[in-house]
């Protein structure tokens, strides 16, 4: 608890981490709604290969930070980097074409459309020759094909029916597409907010389970959760927000649950 | 409390989802009207056919089927663009106003100012497009709900109607023969058909196309499904409505070219049962009025059901009255079947 001190806009993180550049890097974001201040200069790395989760109590700023890297908000100060190179990022679309994708808490699903159709929402692909080209048909079989295919990959079996409605699956099945669909397409960077908060027990050992299957394939996570037997089960860095601002940096090993919440609540000076 | 023993639950979650997932006879029908929310229009459409043709002789002669096809033109073609604008979750009060001012901006432009057939034609259409783009605009700009903006714009067209025409019918007999051409008949298999009827089929089946094959579809589903969701999947939600918009607008334009072949004449009169028809025939044909589900095809056997119960309840000799009381009771039983279907898995 003495180790990861490092205040809005210092220098990254200490450990082992530091030597890697980052994938993804905010500097002192600053975001205020009126005359109430969401982000107050917020520093950020995530490394390759890493699950960087987010922990702070309500209205500490999470979603904001999250928001603000994800483009659903435009941060008022401060700078992006991804893969060291700047970005800004004004719509939600353009952070999706770097590279980040996000999954947001309310299941950003189409209820009434299938598993298929909803992994491609947005980014629907067309058939080739005249009838894509010209009447802009949809590549149904094709898009169901690779829905399949990117499922297996990622070790989801709860899926077997591709051209299930949504509607009719279940809350960690729900999950699971909105994972499969953020993991698919060749993300840098998969952002997780709150995975776990509607599920049961069991559907929540699943969706951690997709999350380290994520890791292990080299795609970095950032996850928000208030849930601190899943965050310090499947984070391998702990990032604290606290009143707009990031307290600490921690990781599983160097603190405890208790200390993290202490930190959070500001009991404890990190 | 005890039905068929499968294999024994292994844990309480597996209970839980058994418990919810019964397979009760009537929770299967509910099941498949859900998956094919067509199926129940189909029924009552064989079951309303039947019964009228059991009650009337002449229900189900060719001449009256024809009748029904003509009377079935208009209203099908305006209920596709309300199927639109109800898929997405809005509702256009204002279908039948936008089709009578562009139908007599289709009439009068040709006989007062002389222009050819297919200018007043287009002129329509543009009347039509800027109706779509002017309540489009205020649902997405404005950010008003549908039923509000074209409870608005039903009024203001309705006026612009009565201001622009002074208030008289154009006969058809004055018009160029272009713009009467979809009152135009052919013979198959002994039944008169339209061409407005041939057009309004050829709608339907480009729409369910478009709707089932695109992604621009796909997006219209999405939208009236969950905008939140659709904008965060990265569609442009504003630009989805205002081109939903636009497309009613269109369709309501050739709604008017039919309209006007299928009375002969161009009336600032006609038109007003049209808005609510056309919502009767889309909620009937199982689209939700909620949003992100229904077909067209639904849509034309709701139309086609409206059709059938006005002409078979006329023929039956009852007062023109229990034709709207119909309707009415129609619109009720539809949307509760909608409600209950709704309920599979919460």
């Amino acid at each position: 608890m003495t180790t990861a001190t490092d205040a809005a806009g210092q220098a990254p993180a200490p450990g082992p981490a530091e030597t890697r550049t980052p994938i993804l890097r905010a500097r002192r974001l600053v975001k205020t709604f009126g005359r109430v201040v969401g982000l107050d200069g917020v520093s950020l790395e995530l490394y390759p290969g890493e699950v960087l989760a987010i922990i702070g109590d309500n209205g500490a700023g999470k979603s904001t930070l999250i928001k603000c890297l994800t483009g659903a908000e435009i941060p008022d100060e401060g700078e992006l980097f991804l893969d060291e190179k700047p970005v800004h990022f004004k719509r939600p679309q353009d952070a999706r074409a770097a590279g980040i994708e996000t999954v947001y808490q309310n299941l950003a699903v189409s209820p009434a459309l299938d598993v298929a159709a909803n992994l491609f929402l947005g980014r629907e692909e067309r058939k080739r020759g005249i009838l894509g080209s010209v009447f802009r048909v949809v590549d149904q079989k094709g898009m169901r094909e690779k829905a399949r295919n990117e499922l297996k990959a990622l070790g989801i079996s709860t899926l077997q029916d591709v051209t299930v409605p949504v509607e009719n699956l279940s809350g960690g099945q729900r999950q699971a597409v909105a994972v499969a669909r953020a993991a698919a397409f060749g993300s840098k960077v998969v952002v997780l907010d709150e995975p776990t908060a509607a599920l049961g027990v069991r559907e929540s050992n699943q969706v951690l389970e997709l999350i380290r299957n994520l890791r292990d394939r080299g795609i970095p996570v950032i996850l928000i959760s208030h849930n601190m037997p899943h965050v310090f089960d499947v984070a391998d860095r702990i990032h604290i927000q606290r009143l707009g601002k990031r307290a600490a940096t921690i990781t599983p090993e160097s603190h405890t649950m208790t200390d993290a919440v202490a930190i959070m609540t500001g009991a404890l000076r990190a | 409390m005890t039905q068929q023993t499968t294999e024994p639950p292994t844990s309480a979650l597996d209970l839980a989802e058994e418990f919810l997932d019964r397979t009760t006879p009537l929770s299967r029908i509910r099941n498949t009207l859900h998956r094919y929310p067509a199926v129940s229009p189909a029924i009552v459409l064989v079951l309303a056919v039947i019964v009228f043709g059991l009650l009337n002789d002449r229900f189900l002669n060719p001449a009256n089927l024809s009748l029904i096809t003509q009377q079935v033109a208009v209203v099908g073609t305006l209920a596709v663009a309300q199927t639109l604008i109800i898929l997405t979750a809005g509702i256009d009060l204002s279908v039948g106003a936008v089709m009578v001012l562009s139908s007599m901006v289709m009439a009068q432009t040709s006989v007062q100012l002389g222009l050819p057939g297919v200018l007043a034609i287009f002129l329509g259409l543009v009347v039509g497009l800027a109706a779509g783009a002017f309540n489009g605009f205020l649902v997405t700009r404005l950010k008003l709900p549908p039923f509000i903006v074209t409870l608005g714009t039903l009024s203001i067209f309705v006026a612009l109607t009565l201001l622009y025409s002074g208030g008289a019918t154009v006969r058809g007999a004055e018009m160029p023969e272009l713009l009467t051409a979809m009152g135009a008949t052919f013979n198959i298999g002994g039944v008169n058909f339209t061409v407005g009827v041939l057009m309004m089929l050829l709608l339907y089946v480009v729409v369910a196309l478009i709707l089932g094959k695109t992604a621009w579809g796909r997006h219209v589903y999405a939208v009236g499904d969950d905008p939140e969701a659709a904008r965060l999947a990265g569609i442009s939600v504003n630009r989805v409505l205002m081109s939903v918009y636009l497309a009613a607008g269109a369709i309501l334009a050739l709604g008017a070219w039919i309209q006007i072949g299928r009375t002969n004449a161009a009336s600032p009169n006609a038109g007003a049962e049209l808005n609510l028809d056309s919502i009767t025939a889309v909620v009937i044909g199982g689209t939700s009025l909620f949003g992100g589900r229904g077909t067209v095809w639904g849509t034309l056997l709701g139309a086609l059901i409206v059709g059938v119960f006005r002409n078979g309840l006329s023929l039956a000799g009852l007062d023109v009255l229990w034709q709207t009381f119909a309707v009415g009771v129609l619109i009720i039983v539809a949307v509760s079947v909608d409600q209950w279907i709704r309920k599979v898995r919460k």
